[in-house]
């Protein structure tokens, strides 16, 4: 570990001292003078046509400032879709209107209906409850299937039906895997269920809005992943306030896993009801609240055919997915069951023949979109889960049957769009058997077996697409919006910097990480650089942090501002030093002239800069500080083996995760310590999801899991100590810093990994089971064992 | 939740008095009745404090018997009566965390009698009786379906007294979510007579186990209960677990018990 704690030193995180001793500064712990309070009245039924509201009663209640229902918000947009998937047949999507409040009817339980403004949340709450509401139930549709069907109840009466589109991918490849699946010598088939998650970030979501009646200005304070993306959806879509107007804050954040990406109508609201009522309104969501109206996670119904050889070659994809979009489009949920799937399903494995089919499907149930992994996690699932199944069919060892198909060339084109810029999956799977002991096994399940306990294993492999890029190709597939990143590097006269990110940190270590990246360029201390993020009038327009994009996109963007700043730094040395340019050479926060003593510190040239007397000014601006937007020209591909050994209690049906190890091909790495704690997080939301968490709805679209009384987050005791390990690096090709992002990997390469081994456990035991959906609570572990 | 008063009484007739109110509600640990007054499901207009009162807390050991006073808290029945009864202090020791062992009480829980908790099985297994401030019921009479008991409007209970059984054990098979008892059974064995009382797995709350308590008074070992199950119909089923799940679970249970009871 370097010891100046430049890159690769495991230095520990800055901003922990905050958070650990409840300095953080989170958007609920801003109060604006003068504030009001806003509590949502929201649908308790799942669908249903909206005849009256009446508000009068409520609104003689105490405290009651204003209450606002959708009449309010004609002329205001709707919230919009950040991504416009086209059909098979090259068709675009159907979109339907996602009004800020309920407009005509309710489509989900949670959906807002009218908003009371009050003097406090106790008094909004209670006037909310004197608001009558004359509501005539409709029948709903919960199962996506049963949503398909002709005749089938309708979410949105002005839609053809509730299919949003019917996706192929690669549709010219439809035909050619089709007649390979016939022809191939062995087909394995899986049906499976990858099931609805909450993301449950521990901070729950928050907005204030601020409106300045003198110079017309706008303020939100919220809880999102990207500030200046919810600047752009909803000032340019929903509100029609231009960006010089309109200032949008995310301070410290806590926790997203992706549901804080999206632009809710709450934010909408208090944006527009601050100017309405002239006060600043504060909203912060209840864990109630957030159970039914954060966007959820997944839920997808899919059917997986992998043909193969005799010799365990594989010949052919087919996929068949049902992708539940909830009531509304969520601002991203088209792309997570297309592009960021679709493009997977290649996994780590050279199958020629690809063809994904997606049919995504509105029901009455809160809306879905990206969590944690996003895609990457359904793509990863099935086909790791089909290839297991297809191993034990065939007999050929689970790892043997892997490594027979494995990508050994870079760049690898897949046969679904993708290009792997590099990898070596051999060689994470040789470190993976190396650390969890494979040749153990036998000895460790026997003892098991003497507790009365059935010991398995799953081991898999998992790829991911980091960094979602380049943005010209992005907008070709349908996204609205640009997928780079930029950052200012400020240095400041005595050589200090500051460093603006489009990047933004709710857990990542940002703060720690990207100074380390700094310091290790220039040669100084890294306590000498700060990381400003989260609001859009400090920093350039960034499009936040998602899809593990920070360092790879945000970090790159931040070292070609760097290197601007370092080459301008670089003349005005040579200009003091009285030498050529080209002799320059800048290290450990020096800059010396090649081959001789002279040399002039860092801090010099920076004063220079801004006390410019002895200064090139002909040639050179004073002052330095450069911007950078960096637009990635491939996405990033980590990749990884994961292994796990489970003891099933033959009893109960209750699966204890006696091991866990993860070997991460990462690409390089900054930080060591805090890519582990990425990795470690990451393990314990997919061994949630394999094991407990499950988003429940019944079929007349009521939430069961509607608390943490029914829905199983994930305890410390639920998990393994794990062994992590990221040694394993080939390096990104086209990053400066040649990484990849690592905050994914854990949630989508675990999951199978688990599925994997209970149902090793249960073969082994003489079982006839091939498959259980998730989660793999005790119940239904036991109800397979009966048959 | 709406606006509340509390008061705080410091003896248990002042207690009594203050409950006389239609309006008024005990409140123990409040780790029940606060979040449902949050979510606006209960709205009384007073609460009476139990936690100050002296003479409601605390664990007397005695001959054959202990008793534990309705707001003495999990965490001081688990430590208290770890050496007299061993069972019992594992049961209180297994509710929730350590914010609701260091609330919630006896007397609560028992009150609001949640067909999941924990204390119900102890008391009906080991045949203790409830004190009120009025009268003393035996556990049989006690427990009278879902979240429902025999105690009367304003009624309370003061103390609860276990016999002290020969052998007793408690199994609990945690509801993965809310690690309630998706299944738990208290087993106890004293003068000849064995009573097995089974929580979270029936539609009715609490029950007793006529088959298993046969069986055990005929041979008490663990392969009495072998291929032994109660009729699924009548079970709880739910996201958790079906009617023949806990139905299973419910025998798997009770052998866990008989093993842990015999040491
Ligand atoms: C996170 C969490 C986890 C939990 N896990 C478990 C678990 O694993 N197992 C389990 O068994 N329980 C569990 N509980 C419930 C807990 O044991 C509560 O303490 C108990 O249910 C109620 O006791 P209390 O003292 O808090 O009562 P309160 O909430 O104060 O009162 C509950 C009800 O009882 C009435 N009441 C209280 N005292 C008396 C009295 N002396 N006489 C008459 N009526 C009275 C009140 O009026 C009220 O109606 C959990 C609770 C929480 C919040």
């Amino acid at each position: 570990m370097p010891a100046d704690g430049g890159i690769g030193a495991s230095t520990k995180r800055r901003e922990d001292v905050r958070f650990l001793t409840g300095q953080g500064n989170y958007t609920d712990d801003i109060n604006i003078h003068n504030q009001a309070h806003v509590f949502f009245l929201r649908s308790d039924m799942a669908h249903g046509k909206i005849n009256g509201i009446d508000t009068a009663a409520a609104e003689k209640m105490p405290g009651v400032i204003r209450i606002f229902t959708s009449k309010d918000f004609e002329g205001v947009g709707g919230i919009p879709c950040g991504w416009q998937v086209t059909d098979r047949f090259g068709e675009p999507m159907q979109e339907p209107k996602h009004p800020v409040l309920a407009e005509g009817f309710v489509r989900h339980v949670g959906e807002p209906i009218a908003a009371v403004v009050a003097e406090t949340l106790q008094q909004a709450r209670d006037a909310a409850e004197a608001i009558e509401l004359d509501i005539e139930e409709l029948p709903p549709v919960v199962d996506m299937a049963a949503a398909l069907e002709e005749g089938a109840p309708k979410v949105h009466e002005d839609l053809s039906s509730n299919l949003c589109f019917d996706w192929g991918f690669v549709e010219e490849n439809r035909e050619a895997v089709d007649e390979a699946i016939r022809n191939a010598p062995h087909v394995t088939t899986l049906e499976l269920r990858n099931q609805r998650l909450v993301a449950n970030p521990m901070e729950p979501r928050v907005a204030i809005g601020v409106y300045d009646r003198a110079d017309d200005e706008h303020t939100l304070y919220t809880t999102s992943q990207n500030p200046h993306v919810i600047r752009l959806l909803m000032g340019a879509f929903v509100l029609g306030i231009p960006e010089h107007k309109l200032r949008v804050v995310s301070p410290d954040v806590g926790g997203g896993f992706g549901t804080k990406i999206f632009h809710y109508q709450e934010e909408a609201f208090c944006t527009f009801a601050a100017k309405a009522v002239n006060r600043p309104v504060k909203w912060r969501s209840s864990r109630s609240e957030a159970f039914m109206s954060d966007a959820q996670g997944r839920d997808h119904v899919t059917k997986i055919e992998l043909a193969l050889d005799e010799e365990g070659k594989f010949l052919a994809i087919r996929t068949n997915t049902l992708a539940n979009m909830g009531a509304y489009l969520s601002t991203f949920a088209p792309s997570v069951p297309t592009w960021l799937h679709g493009t997977l399903m290649a996994g780590n494995y050279t199958t020629p023949l690809i063809y994904v089919n997606v049919k995504a499907v509105f029901t009455n149930t809160v809306p879905v979109d990206a969590y944690r992994g996003a895609g990457r996690p359904e793509a990863t699932f099935q086909l790791e889960r089909v290839i297991d199944k297809a191993a034990r069919e065939l007999g050929i060892d689970p790892i043997e049957l892997r490594r027979r198909n494995f990508i050994t060339e870079f760049p690898y084109e897949t046969p679904v769009a993708l290009t792997y810029d590099t990898g070596d999956y051999h060689a994470t799977m040789d470190k993976l058997e190396e650390l969890a002991d494979l040749k153990g096994f036998e000895a460790r399940a026997a003892e098991s077996k003497k507790r009365g306990k059935l010991r398995g294993l799953g081991v898999n492999c998992y790829i991911e697409a980091c960094g979602i890029a380049p943005s010209n190709l992005v907008g070709q597939l349908g996204a609205r919006a640009g997928l780079y990143e930029s950052a200012t590097v400020r240095v400041n006269a005595t050589g200090s910097i500051t460093v603006m990110t489009g990047s933004h940190s709710h857990g990542q270590g940002h703060e720690t990480a990207f100074p380390q990246v700094i310091a290790d360029m220039i040669g100084i201390d890294p306590e000498q650089v700060e990381i400003v993020h989260g609001d859009t009038a400090k920093g350039p327009m960034g499009m936040g942090t998602y899809g593990s994009r920070s360092l790879a996109v945000g970090g790159s963007a931040m070292v070609r501002a760097a290197e601007k700043v370092i080459n301008k730094a670089r003349k005005i040395a040579a200009h003091l030093m009285e030498a050529s340019e080209a002799d320059i050479e800048l290290k450990d926060g020096r800059f010396t002239v090649k081959g001789t003593d002279k040399s002039v510190a860092w801090g010099d040239v920076t004063l220079a800069a801004y006390v410019p007397h002895n200064y090139p000014l002909e040639e050179l601006e004073p002052g330095l500080e450069e911007t950078a937007f960096y637009d990635p020209s491939n996405f990033t591909y980590p990749a990884g083996a994961y292994a796990c050994e489970v003891e099933v209690d033959p009893e109960t049906g209750k699966v204890d995760v006696c091991s866990f190890h993860a070997v991460d091909d990462f690409g390089n790495i900054v930080n060591p310590m805090i890519v582990s704690g990425q990795v470690h997080g990451g393990l314990g939301q997919g061994i949630g999801q394999a094991l407990l968490e499950n988003c429940v709805y019944d079929d007349d679209g009521q939430l069961l899991s509607a608390s943490y009384m029914d829905y199983a987050m994930p305890r410390a005791d639920d998990l393994p100590f794990y062994s992590v390990d990221h040694s394993c690096q080939t390096p990104c090709t086209h990053n400066p810093l040649g990484v990849k992002g690592c905050g994914e990997a854990g949630a989508i390469g675990s999951p199978p990994t688990i599925v994997n081994a209970v149902v090793d456990a249960l073969q082994r035991a003489g079982h006839d089971v091939t498959h259980i959906d998730m989660p793999l609570t005790p119940a239904r572990v036991w109800a397979a064992m009966q048959g | 939740m709406y606006e509340v008063i509390i008061t705080r009484p410091r003896s248990l007739a002042e207690a009594i008095e203050a409950l006389g109110d239609d309006n008024a509600t005990a409140l123990a640990g409040g780790q029940t009745l606060i979040p449902t007054m949050k979510q606006r499901l209960a709205a009384p207009e007073v609460l009476v404090s139990l936690s100050g009162i002296d003479e409601l807390s605390g664990v007397t050991i005695g001959d054959g018997e202990i008793t534990i006073g309705a707001a003495t808290t999990h965490a001081e029945v688990a430590r208290e009566v770890a050496g007299a009864c061993p069972a019992l202090a594992a049961l209180a020791g297994g509710i929730g965390d350590p914010a609701v062992r260091n609330r919630g009480t006896i007397g609560g829980s028992l009150a609001n009698n949640d067909p999941a908790a924990d204390y119900p099985a102890a008391v009906l297994a080991c045949d203790a009786t409830i004190i009120t401030n009025d009268r003393e019921i035996r556990s049989d009479e006690f427990f009278d379906g879902l979240f429902s008991t025999a105690l009367l409007e304003g009624e309370i209970i003061t103390a609860v007294r276990f016999p002290m059984p020969e052998r007793a054990a408690y199994a609990k098979f945690d509801q993965p979510a809310s690690r309630f008892a998706l299944t738990g059974v208290f087993v106890a064995a004293g003068g000849g007579v064995v009573r097995v009382a089974v929580t979270g797995a029936g539609e009715d709350g609490v029950f007793r186990w006529d088959a298993a308590e046969q069986a055990l008074m005929k041979d008490f070992s663990p392969s009495a209960i072998e291929g032994l199950s109660p009729d699924p119909s009548g079970m709880i089923g739910d996201l958790h677990g079906t009617p023949e799940y806990r139905a299973h679970l419910v025998g798997v249970m009770t052998k866990r018990a008989v093993e842990a009871a015999l040491g």
